[in-house]
């Protein structure tokens, strides 16, 4: 167990360098082969009145001026041993890992997406709770009532959760509850978990309930399949024969089954979205990654847009890490080696 | 100078909630008002006249911003909302006069005690400030703390998003920032100096009458030496202005409470009536538009007007139409007909473009009368100097005139027309459907226009701005906009029209006017300090242009702006382009 662990954080640790040489060279390398001169990347980054002179001294100084594998080098140097950035009037350091330094606010990358981080996980965690316990639940339910005026309306209420997009549900969901109703907080709110977890709650119920409305909908559906396929299998009727109780056959028997790759898909979900709730955190206007991502793709700021990247590449990597072990937990089965 | 950015899937799923929402999903506002006097909400009431006038203290003014200011330190910044915001906690030489209508325009003095005294070669600009100023802190601003500020505006490595107005005229004799400076005290440009504690003298490397405009710039406002931290001095700017910060979060939000140490008897221009202001950034611009219409926030700081859902909710209800006003920018949506591109080098060829294009087709691509007036000539008429001109007859013959521009194109060889490319910035839908519009009504006439999209961050450095390329892929017609720095024929025109502004490398946003006597007027406005006269000149400049035939305007702009009931004293500032004054802007208590 110890080893298999150890050698998938080896592998991940391969996988983030892979991940942002590639990155690195989407940004820094392919505008060149494309012909873009190194004044040409600078020039995003100056006023509008700038000069000629002006925009080459700031290529100078971003570093465009230099050979690929050098700016590469000094990006990965500023992760494992962080970078001096001059603010002017004196020089400051930005610890590892610094991940470099904006071209737009000048900021260190790191403190940024370390400030966002609470916000994208207390966002993901939340949501992640609700859509499970509410889409399993109700995949289960529709399963053993397959049929009922419960399973058509929760699947029909699934497949509209599946089809509105969180754009839509979340202006829609803000306009009535917090406009409109003023039972939930205006866009824009959110008070970090240790400063008042009652406000942290209230201020974040409307984003959880909206990203949990989409991917609880799936969740159900796939519950509901899965659970339809393992009721019928042999084991249950064997279950039901040795005269188990049906919470038990449901719970211990078909669920269990069912959880399987219903975990591998959560993995994969949570990890997204702990790389950003791009369209949740940008219609609610929550201060996280991915509203941090939005910003940084549009002003075309590529150290901010590196950093996220890799941390959304690292909570994908951690995030199938657990599922992997879990299955160990839910699938007696499954042997890690 | 304006920024804003938008998600089109996010706009789009904001359009459709809009729509659906649009019965019951806001209160809609009344008239009620407290505090301040009562008032009732008319469309427009903002305008050329102040709405509810209140000198009633108190409550927080609530702002949200769906982007971010460039910067707020006062070296660093060029966004125009961002030079009227920083008005509440800085304060500049001069202002422009804190009044409704066509008197905001006029400069009146802010730290200093006058406006600028010239010499006769208008080279030297003299200010003596007022007694009695302070910074947060409670020490005294005194002009060196001015020179400081304008010294380290200077540096362009470090603060590349502010103007370059004091780069390009002091004499700067190779002085190029603070950091590098080796005197002891910082203060070593010979450009400016400080006889003593209250007086700073200006001196220009060339002519230039409109200085006063300069002084108005953000990087007057003066900077405690060992306060500045060079990029991180926008956590937290010192104080001179009527409030100061009590948190920052960059990127997130800020809080601005009352400046104990501003003298409000310094000080006429601003009424500073809230006691705390609070602005969100990043914030989802539908949303933004949705709480000012429920009244949870009173301004959207960035002036651009409602979006297109929440517009088409307030024009379709009475009651929410009288809470807006449809504001002037001091902008103009325009194209540059490129006189580099064959036939269009003969100027009766670019003529028939003139009279061909549907002026109203151009308008509507703006949104119709919400998005602006048709354009007769570049300069917006609520700049000084601006004289009507018509030459081509568009408020005649808003849909274009054929005949005349038939007969241009037999004037100039070309009775069949001819063929060449239209480009325009690929993000934009309001200069694609300008295109689109030009391309029908000029086929009219036998002009066959293609269109050229190109991506708008590359826009003006590698594509129309560039004028080899611009030749080489027979760009005849440039579909472009211009926002002044401020109301001015030389801060609206001087970039646009003067050809001594063209760069071979790209980069322009004079587009390729090209004219010796558009030129020698610019020198004569620039140079001469009398303002009646100067505005004058930049008024013929404005007609030369026109006669040039190298431009086509199409939209002096508007802005439908959305004004809550929660806020009072308020009206749109001419001066500072169209903005509500964020410095006299009340809430109702």
């Amino acid at each position: 167990m110890i080893r298999y662990i150890i050698r998938r954080l080896l592998a991940a640790v391969i996988l983030l360098f892979v991940v942002s040489v590639v990155v690195f060279g989407i940004f820094f390398y392919v505008p060149r082969l494309a012909g873009a001169t190194p004044d040409d990347l600078a020039s995003r980054y100056e006023g509008k009145t700038a000069g000629a002179a002006q925009t080459h001294e700031l290529a100078v100084k971003l570093g465009f001026t230099d050979p690929f594998y050098e700016q590469y080098g000094r990006f990965a140097k500023s992760i494992v041993a962080g970078a001096d950035y001059s603010t002017g009037p004196t020089t400051e350091h930005c610890p590892a890992p610094c991940f470099g330094y904006s071209f737009i606010t000048h900021n260190p990358v790191w403190p940024d997406l370390l400030d966002r981080l609470p916000v994208t996980i207390s966002l993901a965690i939340g949501g992640a709770l609700i859509w499970l316990l509410a889409g399993v639940g109700t995949g289960v339910l529709s399963a053993l009532r397959k049929g009922s005026v419960f399973d058509r309306s929760a699947m029909g209420v699934a497949l509209a959760g599946v089809s509105l997009p969180i754009f839509f549900t979340g202006l829609l969901s803000l306009s009535i509850f917090s406009y409109t109703l003023h039972w939930t907080a205006p866009g824009s709110s959110y008070t970090p978990f240790t400063e008042n977890p009652a406000t942290w709650a209230y201020d974040l119920i409307l984003p959880w309930i909206t990203l949990a409305f989409l991917y609880a909908a799936g969740y159900a559906r796939l519950t509901r399949a899965g659970m339809l396929e393992t009721m019928g299998e042999d084991y249950i009727r064997t279950a039901r024969a040795k005269g188990l109780p049906e919470r038990m056959v449901v719970a211990k028997h078909a669920l269990r089954s069912t959880l399987t790759p219903i975990l591998t898909i959560f993995g994969l979900d949570l990890g997204l979205l702990l790389g950003g709730a791009v369209l949740t955190e940008s219609t609610y206007s929550l201060p996280g990654i991915g509203k941090y991502a939005v910003d940084a793709i549009t002003n075309n700021d590529l150290p901010k847009v590196l950093g996220v990247t890799m941390v959304g590449a690292f909570f994908i990597i951690v995030a199938n890490l657990i599922v992997d072990l879990l299955y160990a937990v839910v699938d007696p089965r499954v042997r890690l080696s | 100078m304006m920024k804003r950015t938008a998600i089109a899937v996010v706009a789009a799923g904001a359009a459709l909630a809009m729509g659906l929402t649009a019965c019951g999903s806001s209160k809609t506002p009344s008239s009620n008002s407290s505090g301040g006097t009562n008032a009732t909400a008319v469309y427009n009431a903002a305008i050329g006249k102040v709405f509810a006038p209140s000198t009633k203290k108190g409550g927080t003014l609530r702002l949200a911003n769906s982007g971010d200011f460039d910067s707020l330190d006062p070296a660093d910044t060029y966004y125009g909302y961002s030079w009227d915001f920083i008005r509440l906690y800085g304060r500049s030489l001069v202002m422009f006069a804190p009044k409704p209508g066509g008197d905001g325009v006029n400069l009146v003095p802010d730290l200093a005690q006058s406006l600028g005294q010239a010499s006769a070669d208008a080279k030297t600009w003299t200010y003596k400030l007022k007694p009695g100023l302070k910074f947060e802190d409670g020490s005294p601003i005194t002009s060196k703390d001015v020179k400081y500020g304008v010294e380290r505006s200077l540096d362009k490595d470090t603060f590349v998003n502010g103007p370059t107005y004091f780069n390009d005229f002091l004499d700067l004799q190779g002085y190029t920032s603070p950091y590098k400076d080796s005197s002891a005290d910082k203060l070593g440009l010979k450009a400016i100096d400080t006889p003593d504690d209250q007086t700073i003298v200006f001196h220009l490397a060339k002519p230039f009458g409109g200085f006063d405009y300069f002084a108005m710039l953000p990087a007057t406002i003066p900077v405690p030496q060992k306060a500045d931290t060079g990029i991180k001095y926008k956590e937290h700017v010192v104080s001179s202005g009527p409030y100061m910060f009590q948190t920052n979060n960059l990127g997130k939000d800020f809080t601005l409470v009352r400046n104990p140490n501003w003298n409000a008897s310094t000080d006429p221009n601003r009424a500073a009536l809230p006691d705390k202001i609070t602005v969100q950034l990043n914030v989802n611009a539908d949303d933004i538009d949705n709480r000012l219409l429920a009244g949870d926030l009173d301004v959207a700081i960035e002036g651009t007007g409602l979006g297109t859902a929440a517009q088409g909710k307030v024009l379709a209800d009475q009651n929410l139409k009288a809470h807006t006003d449809l504001a002037s920018l001091a902008r103009t949506w325009f194209a540059v007909i490129n006189s580099d591109v064959a036939p269009l080098d003969n100027i009766d060829c670019r003529k028939a473009i003139e009279y061909g294009v549907d002026h109203e087709g151009y308008q509507r691509a703006y949104g119709g009368a919400v998005g602006g007036d048709i354009a007769t000539s570049l300069l917006p008429p609520q700049i000084p100097g601006y004289q009507k001109n018509d030459v081509y007859n568009f408020a005649a013959k808003p849909n274009g005139d054929v005949d005349m521009a038939k007969q241009e194109l037999q004037k100039c060889g070309k009775p069949d027309g001819f063929s060449i490319n239209v480009s325009y910035r690929a993000e934009r839908p309001k200069e694609k459907a300008t295109a689109e519009s030009m391309q029908q009504s000029l086929a009219r006439v036998g002009i066959k226009l293609t269109l050229n999209a190109y991506p708008q961050g590359d826009y003006a450095k590698l594509y129309a701005g560039k004028p080899d390329f611009a030749k080489a892929n027979n760009l005849g017609i440039m579909i472009y906009g211009w926002g002044a720095d401020w109301p001015d024929g030389f801060g609206f025109l001087q970039q646009i029209v003067d050809s001594r502004v063209i760069r071979a490398a790209g980069g322009n946003t004079n587009l390729g006017i090209r004219d010796k006597t558009v030129d020698g007027l610019v020198d004569q406005a620039m140079a001469e300090s009398d303002t009646s006269k100067r505005n004058q000149l930049w008024g013929q400049v404005d007609k030369a242009v026109m006669d040039t035939a190298m431009a086509l305007p199409g939209v002096w702009s508007k802005v439908l702006l959305y004004r809550p009931d929660t806020v009072n004293n308020v009206y749109v500032n001419d001066g500072l382009g169209g903005y509500y004054d964020y410095a006299w802007m009340g809430v109702k208590q």
